[in-house]
């Protein structure tokens, strides 16, 4: 029997191998995602995390290894059944992804007209429900691109909640975001959480938002995770590579050079070499 | 800055042929997932009405305005050298022959390249980099579906009814210039047509070649938008090469079903 049957769990990643060309990006990764919680993937930009979430969300295939996700192992399932699967996760991209042609209204009841056949009275009231949730009611009818970029995100995170998934992943969430639009986000995620007692994944290298609201963190490098724990543990971590990334200091065992010969050599050496 | 060696430049040289294979053979699974895969929606025919509209009506323009333009030059070239002979009479079945074997199936589906192919590609590129069709999938509807075949039946359709308005509206240039400016006898320029012009060879070979070359700009216009980088410099990339590669796919097997069709073997 599986660990990821186990009703406390929602997401399981076993041994998972991920490559791009010849590099390695993940290396026999296990993360364990308890239900009902949030869990923070965090780590340096470029570490892999989209990849991770990515591979949660099954838009790519690990090279070996296995994701299990509601008692489903989704590198073993068909191209249609993982359609399916999808409809119990819903994706908050960076960009929002609002789909341009559509009104809010229309976004947000688009995986209800897909793979509902609720009728339009009802269809209204779940999406001015999921529009109120985010505190967008009144920009029912105007067009993605008279959004900011936070009321984008809201919007197209009232459309993941439409179809009421056990799972949110939400991949940077906050970045690029103003202090107000940050604060707004941070509150809807934690909210969201736990009024509709969904499991919550978030992507992010935005400490301090990420760490308030996180009851779990993975931090991962150099295709491994390099620690986990509750925040306050993180904090008090002894690696000296999480005590980098979680004090943002400038070198560590994260160089700030990049690797080169050495300065001198490299200034007064040959110049036909 | 970066030097390579001979060996590495040979390397080089084989990971591309290997990516151009590996392309194509995405690109032939791209098609048939997307005209043959499992699924579809309540509202297909709406989005293949919205295509038909901004891939077909919104060409309609252009496609008409170089009609009449190719058809009267044709009757005006026609007309100076048919003179030459004496036989200024034939240039109606010329310019009929003309557009309904060549220029007609040939021109349009350039244009159709450069204006809905291009906003075809760029289309998807951008709802590629702005995660739109990475959304779709993960709300469980199938791009290659929802977005791609609709777009592809639209193109089908639309470019082959667009060459049969450029012929017409082509010949109709042709006459315009040919009758009432050159004073070509009208009998002769509507009757020689009608004698010369064969159902099954010319309106016919026109209207296959037209399907052939509606299949494979549509598919290279899709296939580039959905394949590319989805970097706004990846979609200026995706939208050129597929005017180039349309435009040369054309050209070439225009040769090719010309041969099969009216070469003597």
């Amino acid at each position: 029997m599986s660990a990821a049957n186990n009703h406390d769990t929602a997401v399981e990643l076993k041994g998972v191998t991920f490559q791009r060309g010849e590099r390695s990006i993940f290396n026999n990764v296990d993360i364990v995602i308890p239900r009902g919680k949030v869990t923070a993937i965090m780590g340096p930009s470029g570490c892999g995390k989209t990849t991770l979430l990515r591979l949660i969300a099954a838009q790519l295939m690990p090279a070996r290894g296995e994701v299990w996700v509601a008692g489903k192992n989704l590198p073993s399932l068909s191209r249609s059944d993982l359609f399916d699967m999808r409809k119990q996760m819903g994706v908050l991209f960076q960009s929002g992804a609002l789909f341009t042609d559509l009104d809010v209204f229309e976004n947000v009841a688009f995986p209800l007209r897909v793979h509902t056949k609720l009728p339009e009275e009802m269809i209204r009231d779940i999406v001015l429900m999921k529009l109120q949730a985010v505190g967008l009611r009144g920009a029912v009818e105007l067009m993605p691109d008279e959004l900011s970029g936070g009321m984008k995100r809201r919007v197209a995170l009232a459309r993941a909640i439409a179809l009421d998934p056990q799972i949110l992943l939400y991949d940077e969430p906050f970045a690029g975001q103003d202090p107000i639009a940050m604060g707004v986000l941070v509150r809807l995620i934690r909210l969201l959480n736990d009024a509709l007692g969904i499991t919550s994944i978030v992507v992010s290298h935005d400490l301090a938002e990420t760490a308030s609201i996180a009851d779990y963190i993975y931090v991962i490098g150099e295709g491994q995770v390099l620690g986990q724990g509750t925040p306050a543990q993180l904090r008090e971590s002894d690696n000296p590579r999480i005590r980098q990334f979680m004090t943002g200091t400038a070198d560590g065992p994260v160089p700030f050079h990049y690797p080169a010969q050495a300065y001198a050599e490299d200034l007064l050496g040959d110049s036909n070499a | 800055m970066r030097k390579r060696s001979p060996l590495e430049r040979v390397r080089l040289l084989g990971k591309a042929g290997l990516d151009v294979l590996a392309a194509l053979g995405r690109s032939t699974l791209f098609l048939l997932r997307a005209l043959f895969g499992r699924g579809s929606f309540d509202n297909s025919l709406t989005l293949l009405c919205k295509q038909l509209y901004s891939v077909g009506v919104l060409s309609l323009a252009i496609v008409v305005v170089s009609g009449i333009f190719i058809g009267m030059v044709l009757a005006l070239q026609g007309y100076s050298i048919l003179a030459t002979y004496g036989s200024e009479q034939a240039v109606g079945q010329m310019v009929a022959l003309t557009l309904l074997r060549e220029l007609g199936p040939v021109v349009t589906a350039l244009l159709f390249a450069g204006r809905a192919g291009s906003a075809l590609a760029a289309e998807i590129g951008n709802m590629k980099s702005t995660e739109q069709l990475s959304s779709l999938e993960m709300i469980g509807v199938d791009p290659l579906k929802y977005i791609v075949a609709p777009r592809l039946w639209a193109g089908f359709i639309s470019l082959p009814l667009l060459t049969l308005i450029f012929n017409v509206v082509g010949i109709w240039g042709g006459a315009m210039v040919a009758v009432s400016w050159l004073g070509v006898y009208e009998g002769s320029f509507w009757g020689n047509m009608q004698n010369s012009v064969d159902f099954s060879t010319d309106v016919l070979n026109g209207i296959i070649k037209s399907l052939v070359f509606a299949l494979v700009v549509t598919w290279i216009a899709v296939f580039q938008g959905y394949d590319c980088e989805p970097t706004s410099e990846g979609i200026s990339r995706a939208t050129t090469r597929t005017v180039v590669y349309a435009s040369l796919a054309v050209l070439g097997l225009d040769f090719i079903l010309t041969a099969l069709m009216f070469g003597d073997f």
